[in-house]
Formats: structure tokens, C-alpha cells, sequence
């Protein structure tokens, strides 16, 4: 067991001054810093969203022309994707926990984690820049013919997404490497907790498949200024091979969105359940299964494309096998909640939350690999309501639940439970008002975006874009929450909710080098009773 | 001992990166060779194998005297070894040496990439996609060679300052992963650009 340092030093006031955290080698430094971007860069993709929903409100575009919305379309999509759920949880959270949770005292190359650092904000202040000139309005998926014609900035914004990729990729290899060679004595790969298989399984992806995004970016980069060809369908090119090589790193990276959200789930369920994980072992594979599977299903995003009936039945009977490894997750956090002493406070609010906003996004993500059903929702609402139940109820959520687990521990300070609470309501209940509707208003056939729609869609809209309003204000009401935690609240224990992984058994918040004494272990991760 | 064991591991994951991202490229040129097999053809008939061969000889050489650099730090022999390195960095500038001799007989001609292609007797209305090809993956590579060269730089100044024994040349390993895959992946280039007329 470690013991709090008798002087009450901690990584915070370890060295003052900016410039001392801006060199820190500190992996839990280096986490706030990501935390930081993250939450400013999720700032502006939410005000691209109320946006596009007050656009939305009534048929006849009144706010904004055309064009313009493609602009604000795309910039909610690329900034939410590369500037905040890709680097999200492992860049925070990860880089904060999985030190921790294997008994180490920082990442395998603290200075490469630093440099991520920098890369990341470089790639996006380089993206950001594009606002200033001409903006992007190919949608985040720069498909082409399209992204080569247009004459907005997208070659800015593919070499921002680039450099990003960089830094995802240089996170990716540090974890790999940290959990290979840093675990403490006795921690076992079978003894580590289950987050930090998520974002093991999480670094396998951002290791393999962002360098095939980074080539696919560098090809529209050239095809637009040197005219290559291999797009161009004037110059002998198939914008079909675009979507492919796309997908093949697209659809990966939405498990790397998802895969550490669902270790968080695991550690939150857990200790508020008080009760050790049901399947273990399960849990711990299935991570490392979906990693692996997510290679071989990028054509479902392609099923109208033309391309041929038999791949198109293979990529759907392959996306509906991932569900089998997900779904075990689902019912073995079920399983452990099942006579467990459970406790409602604001993580396992959200994080009940993720169960029932993540199944719905999940079973409908199953609809849409079926090939039948895919041809008539393609490009309609209802695949914008499935991957925003997965990606927003699920990952947002998850993020949520380990933003007030760990709040104690990183800051050393309570929230204010009350207002954590009311922030779970507001969110929870705006997710479903904005997104549910448009699972109906897809399979009425709104095409997505689409500045403008037809009247039979409208009172759809309105209730929908009503329910943006409310997610706004239960984020707001969060961001208050942490930043009166943070000014006032309450000195916290070590160990305010009696979890069992190693980050609790030091003081919160944790002194620079994590442990007093390097720890031994000899059990589980979650040894209850 | 940590630390080594660790930042090789962490080398070859990237070098893993550096594959899977030439390797994107490379399933494109497969699927155009298949596709306009004739412009293919014709396309790299303009390419001088020789000048190529030569390339391939020259990277080989330099990986050898890349590797014998390694061998005679751990022997301690530190020297010899910031001769090896330099004569890699020298099979590197005769690489691009070479590359710019090519090049520029292209651009005489006119056998440019895509929107830039002159060469009226193009028989094969695809060609300009076949050298769009061979600009990128060569230009890319190049890139890379240039980066080699820096770090094979960077470590034998180390190496003249006394950096590195037998018990420590982590950077010098790294640096020649690094040059290695560099070399292997003209070694996939050459034939499939210089050799398929």
C-alpha cells in the first residue's frame, strides 16, 4: 500500500508555472493538457451542432445558405471525430489511469508523450485555421469526386488530420510499450484492470490503422495538387477506391472511439456495484476480438456503391459477428450489477445511462449491417441517430462517468453530487429527445446532410433540435459542476468510493512519481469481500 | 537494460507504421497495374532499369555498411564505425543523386504526374496515372531517404562525441531499423515500377 506523502505534494503543485507544465514530462500533466484541448475543441463541434439543429428547426433554410451549412456540417463532424473522441479518453484519461493502474511511474517514453502533445495541437490549430480561409464543406469524409473539385480548404484540413493521426499513432505505440514492459511485480496481464486492456486493445488499432488513413489523406492532398489520377475519374481514377481505403482505417477508429469508453463502463460498474467483474477473461478478449474484427468490415459502409452482391454479404455477415463479442460485455456488466450493492451516484448514473443509450445504438448498428435494410437507410437520419446513440450515449457518456469517477483523484476535491446529478438528467434526456426522433425521420427517408427538408419532416426537427438545447445545458451544468469542484469543494480521501485498483491506494491527487513504494501485487484487480 | 529492451520495441512498432502506410500505396498500384495493364507497361518501359538497378545496389551496400557500423561499436571500435556511417550517408546521396538524374530526364520529356503530362507519343491515354504513381511512391521514398540520412548524421556526430560503447548504442539501433526498412521498401519499388515493361 502506498501512503500519502506527509507534506501534501502532488503532481499539481509539484513545479508551478505554465511554462513548468508545458514541458512536463508528467503523464498525468500531460493528460490534463489533452483534457484542456479536448473540452475547448468539444466546445466549438457542440456550437457547430446547435447550429446545424437551429438550421434544422424548420424546413426553408434560413440561416444559412447551402454552402455554408456544408461548412458547418463538416466542421461538427471532422472536429467531434479527430479533435476530440479519437484523442479523447486514451489522451486523458488513458494517459492519466494506465500508468497508474500497473503500478508504474509513467509511460513507457515520457518525452515522446509530450511531443504527441504538441503534434496534436499543432495538427488542430492547423485545422482550425481553415476557418479563416474558405472553411471545408466536403463532409468529414472527403469523398471524392467531390473533395478534389471543391475549391474550400481541404488541403489544409487533410494535413491537420494528419499530423493529428501522427500524434494518435505515437500515443498508440507509447501504451503498447508501457503495458508490455512497465507492469509492476506480480501484475499479470490477467491481473490488470479491465481499462487498461481497452486502451491496450484501443493502441493496437491507432498503431494499425491510422497510418492507412495517413497515406488516404496524403493522396487526396496530391491528387488535388499534382493531379495523380488515383481518385479522379477524369484522369482514369475510382472515387470508389477512395471509400475503401478510407473505411479501412474509418471504421477502426470508431472502435478506437469506443473501446475505452467500455473500460471505463467496466471500472465504473464495478466499483459501484461493489461486487468483483463478472467474466474477466471475457471482457478482457473480447476487447482484443473487436480490435481484430473491425478490420474486416469497412464495406459496410459501402453497400450501395456497386460494389459486388458477394462482398457486400460478407462485410454484412462479418459486422453482425461483432456484435457477439460487444453484446457479451453488455450482459457480463449486467451479470456483475446483479446482486451487487448498488450505488446511484453520478458515475453510475451515466454510466447505467451508456448501458441503455449503447444497446439501442448498438442493435440499430446491427439493422444497418443487415444489406436489405442498409440500402433504404443509407444516408438518411437513421444512420446519423445510430452512430450518435454509439458515439454520444456511448462514448460521451462513458467519458462523463470517468470524468466524476476520477475527479477526486486528479484533483483532490469533491464535486457537488446534486449538480453532478442534474447534469446526468439533462444530458440523458436531451440525448434521447434529439436523437430518437431521427431514428423515425431516417426511416421516413430525410436524407442527412441536407441543409433543407421536405414539411411532412418538420415537427420531427423541431423536437429534436428542443432536445439539443437540453444536452447543451446538462453539458453546461457539468462544466459548472467541475469548475466549483475544482474552486471549492471538498478535500477528497484517497479513496472516496472504496474501489480496489491501484490508483486508489495512493493520495488524491497523486504525488509526481505515483507510488511511494514501488507496489507488489498478488491478486485481481477488483478483489471484493 | 529496461530502457533498450523497451525502445526497441517501441521502434518496430513504428516501423510497422511506416509499412502498413507504404503499404496503402502499394495496393493502389495493384489495383491500377491490373486495371490499365498496357499504360502500365508503357509507362515503365521509360524507365531506365539500369538507373533503378544501380538504386537497388546502392541501398543494399548502404544497409551492409549500416549494419557494420552497429557491429563495430559493440566491438568498440567506434572509428571504424563513423567510417560505416559515413559512407551509408554517401550511398544515400549517390541514391538521390541518381534520383535526380531520373527525374529530370522525366521532366525534359514532359512525363510528368497527372495534370502536368506533355509527352504527346503516349500511346496509352492512362499513362499520366502510372506516373502518377511513380512520382508519389518515389517521392515519398525519397523523403525518407533524406530523413535517414539526418539521423545516420545525427548518430555518427554522436558517436565522434563519445556517446556510444559496447553497452549502449540504442540510437545507432534504432537509426538503422530505420534505414533498413527504408532500404526494403525500394526493394518492393524497383520491380514493381522498373520491371513490369
Amino acid at each position: 500500500m502506498g501512503h500519502a506523502h506527509a507534506s501534501g505534494d502532488n503532481y499539481i503543485n509539484f513545479a508551478p508555472g505554465i511554462k513548468s507544465w508545458l514541458t512536463s514530462l508528467d503523464h498525468k500533466r500531460i493528460g490534463l493538457m489533452y483534457m484542456i484541448a479536448v473540452m475547448t475543441f468539444f466546445a466549438l463541434g457542440g456550437t457547430m451542432a446547435i447550429l446545424i439543429r437551429l438550421q434544422l428547426f424548420s424546413p426553408g433554410a434560413h440561416l444559412f445558405s447551402g454552402p455554408d451549412y456544408n461548412k458547418v456540417m463538416t466542421y461538427h463532424g471532422a472536429i467531434m471525430v479527430f479533435f476530440v473522441i479519437i484523442p479523447g479518453i486514451p489522451a486523458f484519461l488513458g494517459n492519466f489511469f494506465l500508468p497508474l493502474h500497473i503500478g508504474a511511474k509513467d509511460v513507457a517514453f515520457p518525452r515522446l508523450n509530450l511531443m504527441s502533445w504538441y503534434v496534436f495541437m499543432i495538427g488542430a490549430t492547423l485545422g482550425l485555421t481553415t476557418l479563416f480561409y474558405g472553411g471545408v464543406d466536403t463532409g468529414w469524409t472527403f469523398y471524392t469526386p467531390y473533395s478534389i473539385r471543391t475549391g474550400t480548404a481541404v488541403v489544409s484540413m487533410v494535413l491537420a488530420a494528419f499530423i493529428m493521426g501522427m500524434s494518435s499513432v505515437l500515443t498508440g505505440l507509447n501504451f503498447i510499450v508501457t503495458v508490455h514492459k512497465l507492469r509492476a511485480p506480480g501484475m499479470t496481464m490477467g491481473r490488470m484492470p479491465l481499462f487498461v486492456w481497452a486502451i491496450y486493445s484501443t493502441a493496437i488499432l491507432q498503431v494499425l490503422a491510422t497510418p492507412v488513413l495517413a497515406i488516404t489523406l496524403l493522396l487526396i492532398a496530391a491528387e488535388r495538387l499534382i493531379g495523380i489520377g488515383i481518385f479522379d475519374p477524369n484522369l482514369g481514377g475510382d472515387p470508389v477506391l477512395f471509400q475503401h481505403f478510407f473505411w479501412f482505417y474509418s471504421h477502426p477508429a470508431v472502435y478506437i472511439m469506443i473501446l475505452p469508453a467500455m473500460g471505463i463502463i467496466s471500472e465504473v460498474i464495478v466499483a459501484f456495484s461493489r461486487k468483483t467483474i463478472f467474466g474477466y477473461t471475457a471482457i478482457a478478449y473480447s476487447s482484443l476480438g473487436i480490435a481484430a474484427v473491425s478490420f474486416f468490415v469497412w464495406g459496410h459502409h459501402m453497400f450501395v456503391t456497386g460494389q459486388s452482391e458477394v462482398a457486400g454479404l460478407v462485410f454484412s455477415f462479418i459486422t453482425m459477428l461483432v456484435g457477439v463479442p460487444t453484446a457479451i460485455k453488455m450482459f457480463n456488466w449486467l451479470a456483475t450489477m446483479y446482486r451487487g450493492s448498488i450505488q446511484f451516484q453520478s458515475p453510475m448514473l451515466y454510466a447505467m445511462g451508456f448501458l441503455f443509450l449503447f444497446a439501442i445504438g448498438g442493435v440499430t448498428g446491427i439493422m444497418l449491417a443487415s444489406v436489405g435494410l442498409d440500402v433504404h437507410f443509407h444516408d438518411t437520419y437513421f444512420v446519423v441517430a445510430h452512430f450518435h446513440y454509439v458515439m454520444v450515449g456511448g462514448s460521451l457518456m462513458a467519458l462523463m462517468a470517468g470524468i466524476y469517477y476520477w475527479f477526486p483523484k486528479m484533483f483532490g476535491k469533491m464535486y457537488n453530487e446534486t449538480t453532478a446529478r442534474i447534469s446526468f438528467v439533462f444530458t440523458f434526456i436531451g440525448f434521447n429527445v434529439t436523437f430518437f426522433p431521427q431514428f423515425v425521420l431516417g426511416a421516413m427517408g430525410m436524407p442527412r446532410r441536407y441543409a433543407d427538408y421536405l414539411p411532412p419532416f418538420e415537427s420531427l426537427n423541431k423536437i429534436s433540435t428542443v432536445g439539443s438545447w437540453l444536452i447543451a445545458t446538462g453539458f453546461l451544468i457539468s462544466l459548472y459542476t467541475i469548475i466549483r469542484g475544482l474552486q471549492s469543494g471538498a478535500k477528497a480521501p484517497a479513496n472516496p468510493w472504496g474501489a480496489k485498483t491501484l490508483e486508489w491506494t495512493v493520495a488524491s491527487p497523486p504525488i509526481h512519481s505515483n507510488f511511494d513504494i514501488d507496489p507488489i501485487v498478488t491478486a485481481g484487480p477488483y478483489e471484493y469481500r | 537494460m529496461h530502457e533498450f529492451v523497451s525502445t526497441k520495441e517501441g521502434l518496430w512498432l513504428f516501423m510497422v507504421t511506416e509499412i502498413l502506410m507504404f503499404g496503402g500505396l502499394f495496393v493502389g498500384y495493384f489495383l491500377y497495374h491490373g486495371r490499365y495493364h498496357e499504360a502500365f507497361a508503357e509507362g515503365s518501359s521509360h524507365l531506365d532499369w539500369r538507373l533503378g538497378g544501380t538504386n537497388t545496389a546502392v541501398l543494399i551496400i548502404s544497409s551492409w555498411t549500416m549494419a557494420l557500423s552497429i557491429h563495430y561499436i559493440q566491438k568498440g571500435l567506434n572509428n571504424k564505425a563513423t567510417m560505416c556511417l559515413i559512407t551509408t550517408v554517401m550511398c544515400g546521396f549517390i541514391f538521390l543523386c541518381i534520383k535526380y538524374v531520373e527525374y529530370s530526364a522525366k521532366f525534359h520529356h514532359g512525363l510528368l504526374p497527372g495534370k502536368f503530362f506533355s509527352f504527346e507519343e503516349a500511346a496509352d491515354p492512362h499513362m499520366p496515372l502510372f506516373f502518377g504513381f511513380y512520382f508519389f511512391m518515389t517521392g515519398l521514398h525519397g523523403l525518407h531517404v533524406i530523413i535517414g540520412m539526418s539521423l545516420i548524421t545525427w548518430v555518427m556526430i554522436r558517436n565522434i562525441r563519445g556517446d556510444f560503447d559496447p553497452h549502449y548504442f540504442t540510437a545507432v539501433e534504432g537509426v538503422g531499423l530505420f534505414w533498413h526498412i527504408v532500404d526494403l521498401v525500394w526493394i518492393f519499388l524497383f520491380p514493381l515500377l522498373y520491371l513490369v515493361g
